[in-house]
């Protein structure tokens, strides 16, 4: 672990061994190391414990001003962020721009500006163009943290279903992970599959050929590591998993031709109780939400025992309080 | 670099159990009595002395752990992140006379944090602190209830504690750098 962070910190007067991630801004996990994505799930499983107590909140980031600018609509990220910054003890600035005007690039821009003067530590943005949090990364002093921009990367979602995959199953390395579903549109499945190449795990992803990406090889770089798996047959994709994955399905795919009927999805790749027994028993499911009932998954699987995606819900705090925390403030001597 | 032994491990286990018969002694028993380490180094310290009282009043004392790492005061103007270690503290400790566990007492910084964490986890009828190094340098108004051995230093000097459980051996040493970092 001595490449992410320093051991000791003797100046401050406290004998703790003292840790920092080696970054500034978390945009993608394409450059995270197993170490560092190993420290986010140490300093989740404090926060998990803070959640634990009667009173939810420590003063960690007393001081601290934490702003969500969300240029989408979301539910549980946006509140997740929320909440994760004032358990932490920070003060925090919302910003809904989703119905305004504000998806021209100046006044992004300038509203980082403005979030950047009101005295921002860290600006939380998800945003509906892919890049945009790089962009902002390159213009202003805060800290950015991604929270979705695109089809193209969405960090703490990625982290909060390993760390869920961690705290069920006990170690990630050597996991058979599937993932099913609109792979081409979607962020989580991207950071997804870096973060798990990272962490050793073998990945099958399965779609239609139209919601595959166009270009899989070199996605992933580390070409020591298993090679990802694409497959169109579900069957033949949940063969031995130790994880299900689930994507949502957009409803425009249909409208925009890549599907010829939601029907047709739902029988080929809908997850139901007989191709869930193809897997390992006790397979987990997963599913970033919201959920399309009946779509993706049965009603039945959801809310069943092999479903965690409560779970995720909840160790998403945890998790967004362990980002902020490593990132937040500071001096970030570069 | 310098170094010196201050403590062999006969001298450790002699003042570790003397503390442990004076936390008996002071709180008249062991009734309501809880030892809480804090991470990473009064740990080890935390269990030792439960397991020494265990032997001579034949009871068994809650241990907990606790980190502090939260309730730093520097984690806004350093660079710097703790490494965050579990706290496991197995009961409600309201009403509980707590014993603090530290390895070394230097600024008091650390044990301000850890009376901060404890208050956010209960409200203890008493705190007390447990020490086996104080080696002067206070910046808070803090001083301990047990401790094992008064060294005075410079500012200078590092005070190490080895531990049988994590480094092999159990020992005191006091180290002088020979230039600042």
């Amino acid at each position: 672990m001595t490449t992410a962070f320093s051991e000791h910190d003797n100046a401050s007067g406290f004998s703790s061994p003292s840790a920092t991630l080696r970054r500034r801004h978390i945009l993608d996990l394409d450059d995270f190391s197993k170490d560092e994505i190993e420290l986010v799930f140490k300093t989740g499983d404090a926060m998990l414990e803070v959640l634990g107590r009667k009173i939810k909140q420590v003063p960690t980031l007393r001081g601290k001003i934490i702003a969500n600018f969300f240029i989408e609509p979301s539910t549980r990220t946006r509140s997740s962020f929320e909440l994760a910054a004032k358990h932490l003890g920070a003060s925090t600035i919302s910003l809904d721009t989703a119905k305004s005007s504000m998806l021209k690039g100046e006044s992004f821009i300038n509203t980082l500006h403005t979030l950047q003067n009101l005295g921002a530590d860290t600006i939380v943005i998800r945003h509906p163009q892919a890049g945009a949090p790089y962009l902002a990364a390159r213009e202003i002093r805060s800290s950015i943290l991604n929270a979705g921009d695109g089809w193209h990367a969405h960090p703490s979602q990625s982290l909060l279903d390993l760390y869920t995959i961690r705290q069920c199953l006990g170690n990630l390395e050597g996991l058979k992970v599937t993932i099913v579903g609109d792979i081409k549109h979607s962020r989580v499945a991207r950071s997804n599959i870096w973060g798990m190449n990272a962490m050793g795990i073998k990945i099958t992803l399965c779609a239609p050929y139209t919601l595959l990406p166009r270009h899989l090889d070199g996605f992933v770089s580390n070409s020591h590591l298993a090679p990802i798996v694409v497959t169109t047959n579900m069957e033949e994709a949940l063969r031995g998993a130790d994880v299900i994955m689930l994507l949502r399905l957009q409803g425009e795919r249909q409208e925009s031709g890549l599907l010829p009927s939601i029907r047709e999805y739902v029988r080929l790749y809908q997850l139901t109780e007989q191709r869930l027994s193809l897997a390992k028993p006790g397979a987990l499911v997963l599913h970033p939400g919201p959920i399309n009932e009946d779509i993706e998954i049965t009603p039945e699987i959801a809310s069943g025992a092999q479903s965690v995606i409560d779970k995720q819900i909840s160790n998403g705090v945890a998790i967004r309080m362990a980002l902020l925390y490593l990132i937040t403030g500071g001096n970030h001597a570069e | 670099m310098s170094e010196k032994i201050l403590m062999t491990s006969s001298d450790i286990k002699r003042t570790l159990l003397r503390i442990a018969h004076e936390v008996v002694e002071k709180n008249r028993g062991t009734e309501n009595l809880v030892l809480i380490g804090i991470q990473t180094r009064g740990v080890p310290l935390a269990k030792r002395l439960a397991g020494m009282i265990r032997e001579f009043e034949e009871i068994a004392v809650t241990v907990g752990t606790l980190d502090i790492g939260l309730y730093r005061d520097d984690v806004s103007t350093n660079n710097l992140r703790p490494i965050i270690h579990d706290s496991d503290i197995p009961i409600d400790i309201t009403g509980k006379q707590i014993i603090l566990v530290d390895d070394v007492l230097y600024t008091g910084r650390s044990i301000r944090a850890a009376m901060d964490a404890l208050m956010d986890t209960g409200r203890p009828k008493s705190i007390q602190l447990a020490v086996l190094i104080d080696r002067g340098h206070r910046e808070l108004p803090i001083r301990a209830d047990y401790t094992g051995k008064n060294i005075p230093t410079s500012q200078n000097e590092e005070i190490k504690i080895h531990f049988k459980e994590t480094e092999g051996k159990d020992e005191v040493i006091i180290t002088k750098r020979t230039q600042n970092p």
